[in-house]
């Protein structure tokens, strides 16, 4: 009796995980359509919609100009930091990991104050994003170099991470310091992370960035998940954990460097993306990748939209309501978990 | 037949292995002794491709097994560790079908759920399936690892330790078990192990190793003497002989110099008389 029993109740398991990833992307339809129709603008929920349809006029504009490309980045980026996190927290076996555990948004961020510092007559978005994209990218960069010089542990990684932030956050704080106001103040708001300024363009750019690695991170769920329980029994399971590491820290490291290049720091969102998702669906990063991208959209989107809504016409920065909307909800399951983890 | 010839292990100019030869039989099982740091665990490892020696080769039947992909070593050697702490969340389902790794590129098909379903009724954890590995007692915990590597399907069982977390009940359990795997299904078992009487009661044959090289060979009762305890372990001890089944009562603890034992020349005797004994069994 028992072994149908057992069959089943793993097959019930992972169709209660599917399940979930299908509610997720009603949520997230729902969410979207919410916000394509929700603004600063006077432009009423009715009206938004007809504008949908519509050829011509400020009402398409704003729909199809302003929200819509807002909307969809914001679905790039919480989808491209939830699968960078998950991504990092599986390779360097740390529940603490993030996007920005191994320096890569303090590259990011100095890039972007050298731009907006010494970029004179090339000033442009493109100058800054670039330039931060470059940063981060040679963040990790130093850190695979020094892993592959020493020993690619997750311990080294993280150590070599911390140390780069700090060289970057310094160098970045001394530039500010010597910099003008309003290069200042253009710093401190790169540093809150916004999607006010995002286009098509950049959308085509950071979708093909992100979904470039992607295939590669799926494909190699199954490994990951052997990784969390230890090297040593992933190597006698067949897994080359080097060549895994590395690979992963290379691609979740460019989906990092992508999302926030355009969008600047967007915090907690791939901290804590993974974490739900794992007390939804387990560990199987099968699963545990495809739900965690989704709660990471929903959480970005949900963030900008109160952010547009809430004091419009006044925005407030994404980067900020992520943390105030994430925090107090992560708390919340923290307290509520029953398990010794999730 | 499994064969180790001349490996030598080194870590930062410190030989850890040295000259180690070794051969496992099809159906039998041969537990490696020693004191602590003699490198039974390294010597596993290596073995199980989880490090790489500087020197030497090993092979299963004609086939080198150094050159050969980690992902198809998986497929022949499995290799169950001291303790595999989860850092996430997995139920023991999951930790099961994880044996079925090598075979699984994105998705485990209906013949490793049925694997796996089997291996858990065949080590009595039906119970445990949909539990969280973590809440397991040590006891079950290892169990669900060495179900873990039956469910690799491996002709070589390599484990650390498997014993050094259980009670009395479970370290026969275990035993036993494994004892019967090794009889009924033509596979073979190799133990790194400290406790002299569950190996020598187990044990087709035993390795002992002193300071990373290969003290003497042989069946339990040609191994596991009074002499050689007195030598690798440095300990008096006395050994009785209950049909056939050996208990060592560790006496005394001696002090002696600090040399390899290998080069004492009195030793080096009784280590000839040992292999000529393993040679005419």
């Amino acid at each position: 009796m028992h072994t149908e029993k057992i069959y089943t109740e793993y097959k019930k398991f992972n169709a209660k995980k599917v399940f979930y990833i299908l509610i997720f992307i009603i949520i997230l339809g729902i969410i979207a359509l919410g916000a394509l129709l929700h603004g600063p603008s006077s432009l009423g929920f009715k009206n938004s919609f007809a504008a949908l349809f519509k050829e011509t006029g400020i009402a398409r504009a704003i729909v199809w100009e302003l929200r819509l490309p807002r909307i969809i980045m914001a679905i790039l980026t919480g989808c491209g930091l939830s699968i960078a996190g998950t991504v990092f927290q599986a390779i360097l076996k740390n529940p603490l990991a993030s996007p920005y555990t191994l320096g890569i948004a303090s590259g990011a961020g100095f890039g972007a104050v050298l731009a907006i510092v010494f970029g004179g007559s090339f000033y442009s978005e493109y100058l800054i994003a670039g330039s931060s994209f470059f940063f981060a990218m040679l963040s990790s960069t130093i850190i695979l170099s020094i892993a592959k010089l020493k020993d690619p542990s997750p311990e080294t990684m993280i150590l070599a991470g911390i140390a780069i932030m700090f060289l970057f956050s310094s160098l970045s704080s001394f530039f500010q310091y010597i910099g003008t106001m309003e290069q200042v103040q253009e710093i401190v708001f790169w540093f809150f992370g916004s999607l006010s300024k995002t286009g098509w363009k950049e959308i085509g750019i950071v979708s093909v960035m992100i979904f470039v690695p992607m295939p590669f991170l799926i494909k190699s769920s199954w490994q990951l998940n052997l990784l969390a329980t230890g090297d040593e029994s992933a190597r006698a399971l067949g897994v080359n954990t080097t060549k895994l590491r590395m690979q992963g820290m290379v691609f979740a490291s460019l989906i990092t460097s992508a999302c926030i290049c355009f969008t600047g720091v967007i915090g907690f969102v791939g901290l804590v993306s993974p974490h739900i998702g794992r007390m939804l669906v387990g560990s199987d990063h099968r699963f545990l990748i495809p739900t965690s991208a989704l709660i990471g959209t929903i959480l970005v989107l949900v963030a900008d939209t109160f952010g547009r809504v809430l004091w419009a016409p006044q925005v407030i920065p994404i980067g900020i309501v992520t943390s105030f909307i994430g925090v107090p909800f992560f708390f919340y399951l923290l307290i509520r978990r029953t398990r010794g983890y999730w | 037949m499994l064969k180790v010839h001349g490996l030598e292990f080194k870590y930062k100019d410190r030989d850890i292995l040295k000259k180690i030869e070794i051969e496992i039989k099809k159906g039998e099982i041969l537990s490696i002794l020693g004191p602590n740091g003699t490198g039974k665990t390294t010597l596993l490892k290596c073995i199980a491709g989880i490090i790489k020696p500087q020197k030497g080769s090993f092979s299963i039947g004609s086939k080198n097994m150094l050159d050969i992909k980690r992902n198809d070593l998986a497929k022949r050697i499995s290799y169950v560790p001291q303790s595999s702490p989860s850092k996430f969340p997995i139920t023991v389902f999951e930790a099961v079908l994880m044996g079925r790794s090598p075979y699984i590129m994105w998705r485990p098909s209906e013949k490793d759920l049925k694997i796996v379903v089997n291996v858990l009724k065949f080590l009595k954890l039906e119970e445990f399936a949909s539990k969280n590995f973590e809440q397991l007692s040590g006891g079950e915990k290892q169990k669900v690892l060495i179900a873990r590597a039956v469910a690799q399907d491996t002709e070589y069982l390599l484990m650390d330790e498997p014993t050094s977390n259980l009670d009395l009940k479970h370290q026969l359990e275990i035993m036993e078990m494994i004892s019967n795997m090794v009889k009924t299904q033509n596979v073979s078992a190799v133990f790194a192990m400290h406790d002299l009487n569950l190996a020598s009661r187990f044990s087709d044959r035993i390795v002992m190793l002193s300071k990373g090289e290969i003290f003497c060979t042989g069946k339990p009762e040609q191994v596991i003497t009074v002499e050689n305890i007195k030598i690798v372990y440095g300990v008096n001890a006395t050994i009785k002989n209950n049909n056939g089944v050996l208990y060592v009562f560790p006496d005394k603890q001696i002090n002696r110099q600090n040399s390899n034992p290998i080069n004492n020349p009195n030793i080096k005797k009784a280590q000839a008389e040992v292999f000529c004994d393993a040679k005419t069994e």
